[in-house]
């Protein structure tokens, strides 16, 4: 059994992992759905640019985004320069900025998840709540929201489950500081660096393999729920 | 409690210009597919905002183009049923009824009971959407824009996707809606029979415009004017009372001002109030009272006028004790008989014409009832 017993530093990354990708899931979730909805039901200009944007993280060599994000985000960067002198937020080097490394990666998966299940939300029964006395709000609310439920909970697992696994973004953006920004493939990379690591890679990865999997069932369920739920129509 | 609409709407080649006036009663939007019944309730819900004019409902202006008044559909209070009912598919039955009352003001609980009571949906509200059939969906969809507290219900083409037997299940639950409560319904339909059954007023659209309107029976029978499609189902419309049934041959005898019309056996109670629509076609012209003829409903009348529809065809209206009869023969019959107004003349018309598209209001009696 001892052979399963994690180190004190694995545990401590793959706390700091989950820690990570929650907080970039949840706070990515208010952004995600309304640049979704902007995108499928928005007319303005510059939806394509905002489109490319959106998805640019997707694309790019994760070490470009980490590297842009430094850019912006760092203690001399624009904007975390003014977040960091007014609000005291500060990403560098610290697991704020993995956070945010992973939500930027997840981020496309996200909305585009959203954004499907609202183009597929059908707008004559938004038309009805409407005639039936609800304003726009209300409408979203009680009708538009609960029929793209599933989309926005598949969203948020692939999310979650891509925020685990980031490591290019993350490693160039704040490092590999074990307990402050050395998330479980940090972790796993260093481990595969010394020569004595190859038992601790193998325990990470089991745990990588089985919360994805975890991952993967979960939204399955969460799907097929929902769906019977809301039931044939 | 009155619909005011007088607009003016342009949708890509198509130009909508209405003025109309729906009364308490249920007034009817008539016409073929593309004739603009559907842009023009839309417009009264606030669906579609109209390029010019006003709609005014009750009293309140709901659109004035000219002072910029435009209520959002969720301020107007109108009831609105789709023809494919759009009932909410996450929400029970009983939650898509309520959903209008979380928004207005709530009336009494009777109310709910009434309604679900009327259209006999009890049995269904805890079920969702997705396992109920066609007709009990548009039913609910009923009751569910009842019960918004509407000042005004639009219904259109309600019936259109359901088959004969949905559709005879639901026009009674409709029937009692138009003479129970006292708020406005404009129905869209481009079926002779829902009309001719339902309506108190008939609108006939044509190309986006008005092309009559009227009571009901005065519309069905200026057959000029009603779409081709719809001729051969034109007719008068007439109101009758059950007056006796006749078990051994199957027959019902209804009394109207026109005269006596022995129909095919209707369930329904001695007394009962029916309307029946007499096809023009079905319609035979005697001179004198016709002998040895396998036809019984005879009613005796004058030509009122005679009208060439065009082709080989004329309609013959005939004035049976005050109520208008039209027939339809061809000219060359109206010149042999020598028909002109003014002549006393018998018309005559088969029993068996009379079907179910043709009859109306059956409402729920048990036989023994009618055996009382």
């Amino acid at each position: 059994m001892d052979w399963f017993a994690l180190t004190s530093p694995e545990w401590t990354a793959v706390q700091l992992s989950l820690k990570v990708a929650t907080i970039a899931t949840v706070a990515s979730l208010p952004f995600g759905l309304l640049i979704a909805y902007a995108l499928a039901r928005g007319r303005f200009w510059g939806k394509t640019i905002l489109n490319g944007i959106v998805h640019l993280p997707l694309v790019l060599p994760p070490v470009v985004t980490g590297f842009l994000l430094l850019v912006v985000f760092g203690r001399k960067g624009l904007v975390g320069g003014f977040l960091a002198d007014h609000l005291g937020i500060v990403f560098s080097f610290r697991w704020t900025g993995a956070a945010l490394a992973a939500a930027v990666m997840g981020f496309p998966l996200m909305v585009r998840s959203i954004r499907l299940s609202i183009e597929a939300v059908d707008r004559r029964l938004e038309a009805a709540a409407s005639t039936l006395g609800a304003s726009p709000t209300w409408v979203f609310a009680t009708v538009t929201l609960p029929l793209i439920l599933p989309g926005i909970l598949a969203g948020m697992i692939l999310t979650f489950a891509k925020a685990m696994g980031e490591f290019g973004a993350t490693i160039t953006f704040v490092s590999n500081i074990p307990g402050e920004t050395q998330t479980l493939p940090s972790a796993i990379y260093t481990l595969t660096q010394v020569p004595s690591g190859d038992a601790g890679a193998y325990r990470l990865t089991l745990i990588a393999v089985v919360i994805a999997m975890a991952a993967l069932v979960a939204s399955e369920w969460l799907a097929q729920r929902v769906g019977r739920r809301i039931g044939p129509e | 409690m009155t619909v005011d609409i007088d607009i003016g709407h342009r949708q890509d080649d198509f130009e909508l210009d209405v003025r109309l006036s729906a009364p308490a009663g249920l007034t009817a939007l008539f016409g073929p597919s593309g004739s603009g019944k559907t842009s023009l309730v839309n417009i009264i819900a606030g669906l579609t905002r109209p390029d010019r004019g006003r709609v005014v409902v009750n009293g309140e202006v709901l659109v004035d183009t000219g002072k910029s008044i435009f209520q959002p559909p969720y301020r107007r209070r109108i009831g609105y049923v789709f023809q494919e009912g759009r009932l909410f598919p996450h929400m029970t039955v009983r939650q898509n009824l309520l959903y209008g009352r979380w928004f207005s003001r709530p009336g009494e609980k009777a109310e709910v009971e009434r309604v679900i009571d009327l259209l006999g949906i009890g049995d269904l509200l805890e079920r969702r959407p997705g396992l109920l059939s066609g007709g009990e969906k548009q039913r609910v969809a009923i009751g569910r824009a009842l019960l918004s507290n509407p000042r005004a219900v639009l219904m259109d083409e309600p019936l259109a996707s359901l088959d004969e037997t949905r559709k005879a299940e639901i026009l009674p639950y409709i029937e009692r809606l138009r003479d129970q409560s006292r708020v406005p319904i404009v129905y869209v339909s481009h079926s002779v029979a829902e009309v001719a059954r339902l309506a108190t007023t008939v609108a006939v659209l044509a190309a986006g415009r008005i092309a009559t309107v009227g009571p009901t029976a005065q519309v069905m029978q200026s057959l000029n004017l009603l779409p081709a499609a719809a001729l051969a189902e034109a007719g008068a419309v007439l109101e009758t009372e059950v007056e006796a049934h006749d078990a051994a041959y199957g027959l019902t005898a209804l009394r109207s001002r026109a005269g006596l019309f022995r129909v095919p056996r209707l369930n329904l109670a001695i007394g009962a109030r029916v309307r029946i629509r007499v096809r023009a076609r079905d319609v035979i012209v005697a001179t004198s009272p016709p002998r040895d003829l396998s036809a019984i409903n005879m009613l005796a009348g004058t030509i009122a006028e005679i009208l060439p529809s065009g082709g080989a065809a004329a309609d013959i209206r005939i004035d049976c004790s005050g109520e208008i009869v039209t027939a339809r023969l061809t000219r060359r019959s109206v010149d042999t008989l020598g028909l002109k107004p003014g002549q006393p003349v018998h018309a005559v018309v088969k029993s068996v014409a009379f079907d179910g598209g043709s009859l109306g209001a059956p409402l729920r009696i048990t036989e023994t009832e009618l055996d009382a």
